[in-house]
């Protein structure tokens, strides 16, 4: 499975789509539970395992069987999890729990049904740039079909229950991964966070819950779950994103006509630093790697793509690096060779 | 959503309206004591002025801190019959044990969704039907928590009826 992913880019990441030179990807996952068993924090191996295998079973009754990976996690090598977290298939809690857990993965990477997780399923599909409405109209599909052969379990008043009651309702989270390098340079970002709680949106980092922002990605989120249609919660984001792009934009104009040295500076010093480092680590790299991104977007930076700083931005982290070199590696190790592989992959800037 | 001083799940939702502008913090059980009682120290009156709009019914926001333990102590005792959680362990760990839960606890739960969601009430999509009643499904959980406790006390005749029975549920 690794090795057919390793040859191809997350569909997320292939820089296309509305407005993807600052919207990364734009995803929504759905929090299920089937009724009859307990959530799974109080669920037996015996339940967790029933789980999974009518989950299974239900895949190959719906999807094409070759069009999907199944995944049994808990038995998975962790440098194999981790990889899986880096291409934001899974997620951190699915990596690092105890028991019977699975993970069914479309071979496109644009859905990924994560069994055993928090919920018994999360169903979350991803696009690149900024589609939402997409998105839901993928998800809703698989959602019916799933639910044709899968008992929900579902309250009259409350809707889809899950395991923590800020997921109750719909079950929804829309997330936008959006890259604001001239809002941070700035320091409009601050002002930025604090309209998007006046309208109940979070911000978080790469890695979703509790991560720091790093390389000036950052994520944006519906907090609420209930009372909201699916459209509605979707709108919330429509109506929002567009002014923080707007507002994003604004800035790289002003950086460019008022401190263009200075931007060329960081760029041209991102660059040469990429280019000639011999030891680097994945956080310094995400940070000039989003200065690489912000030159090549505004044409400072030639010969190189969005889609291939962003193949840069996912290729360099740890599980990636090593997948790549097929070789565990020690941290020390695995700085040098992301020196080596980022030397090799910029030659032609 | 998790404590804004630590990584546990926030538990307490508290909003600030002594200052200019609201002020909304969110705190775990541990937290959300020290931050009351930083409060009421700094304040010059009432222990509770100030947090007029923390989590709608919480005894927390009702209560001085010398009343908040016992009445804390008294709901976090409830379990529920079906999947055995006690409100206390969902206060601490922020997941629930089951649907059940939900009515089980709802008297703690409406005002902590209310203050979450800013609704009560679902009004997205549903399933196209419901496929266990919601009797049959809680029957269900208790029955395999029952085939587990069976099997650990290998007491594998009343394993094998329960078997039967959730097979028969099932189907």
């Amino acid at each position: 499975m690794i090795d057919e992913m390793l040859s191809q880019l997350s569909q997320w990441l292939q820089g296309e789509g509305l407005e993807s030179e600052i919207v990364i990807s734009c995803r929504i996952r759905l929090a299920r539970n089937l009724s009859g068993y307990p959530f799974v924090t109080r669920a037996t191996e015996t339940d967790r395992r029933s789980i999974r295998d009518i989950v299974y079973r239900v895949a190959n009754e719906i999807f094409e069987q070759s069009s999907f990976y199944f995944v049994d996690i808990d038995t998975l090598p962790t440098l194999d999890r981790m990889y899986l977290l880096e291409r934001q298939l899974i997620s951190r809690e699915l990596v690092e729990s105890v028991g019977i857990r699975a993970a069914l993965i479309d071979k496109n990477e644009s859905f990924c049904i994560m069994i055993n997780e928090e919920d018994h399923l999360r169903i979350h599909a991803t696009t690149s740039g900024f589609e939402p409405m997409r998105i839901w109209q993928i998800l809703n599909e698989i959602d019916d079909k799933l639910s044709k052969s899968l008992s929900y379990s579902f309250h009259p008043k409350l809707g889809y229950l899950s395991a923590c009651p800020t997921n109750v309702g719909t079950g929804m989270r829309v997330s936008v991964m959006l890259h604001l390098p001239a809002l941070a340079v700035t320091k409009e970002i601050e002002k930025v966070f604090r309209s998007l709680k006046k309208v109940h949106l979070a911000v978080r980092g790469l890695y979703g819950e509790n991560s720091q922002p790093v390389g000036d990605l950052y994520q944006i989120s519906n907090q609420i779950t209930l009372g909201k249609t699916e459209p509605e919660l979707i709108k919330t984001l429509q109506n929002f994103v567009p002014q923080i792009l707007t507002f994003e934009k604004q800035s790289r104009d002003f950086l460019m006509r008022e401190q263009r040295e200075i931007l060329l500076d960081r760029c041209s010093r991102a660059v040469g630093l990429l280019k000639t480092a011999r030891t680097i680590g994945s956080v310094e790299t995400l940070h000039h790697l989003s200065s690489l991104r912000l030159g090549v977007h505004l044409g400072i930076i030639e010969n190189i793509t969005i889609d291939e700083v962003n193949r840069l931005f996912l290729n360099t982290q740890p599980a990636h690096l090593q997948k790549i070199l097929g070789e565990q590696l020690s941290q020390n190790n695995r700085d040098v060779e992301r020196a080596k592989y980022l030397r090799s992959n910029l030659g032609s800037i | 959503m998790k404590c804004q001083k630590c990584n546990k799940p926030a538990m307490f939702h508290i909003t600030e309206l002594t200052g200019d502008k609201p002020e909304e913090h969110h705190f775990c059980e541990l937290h959300a004591k020290e931050y009351l009682n930083e409060t009421s120290q700094n304040s010059d009156t009432e222990s509770s002025d100030g947090l007029t709009a923390a989590l709608a019914d919480s005894p927390v926001q009702k209560n001085p801190m010398t009343k908040v333990s016992a009445e804390l102590q008294a709901i976090d005792r409830q379990v529920c019959p079906v999947c055995g959680i006690s409100f206390y362990d969902f206060r601490n760990r922020g997941r629930l044990g089951c649907a059940n839960d939900y009515d089980c606890f709802a008297k703690q739960l409406e005002p902590l969704i209310t203050n979450i969601h800013g609704a009560s009430e679902h009004v997205g999509k549903k399933p196209s039907e419901i496929k266990l009643q919601l009797n049959d499904s809680m029957k269900l959980i208790k029955l395999r928590r029952d085939l587990d406790t069976a099997i650990n006390e290998e007491d594998y005749k009343k394993a094998s009826k329960i078997r039967d029975e959730i097979k028969k549920l099932e189907n």
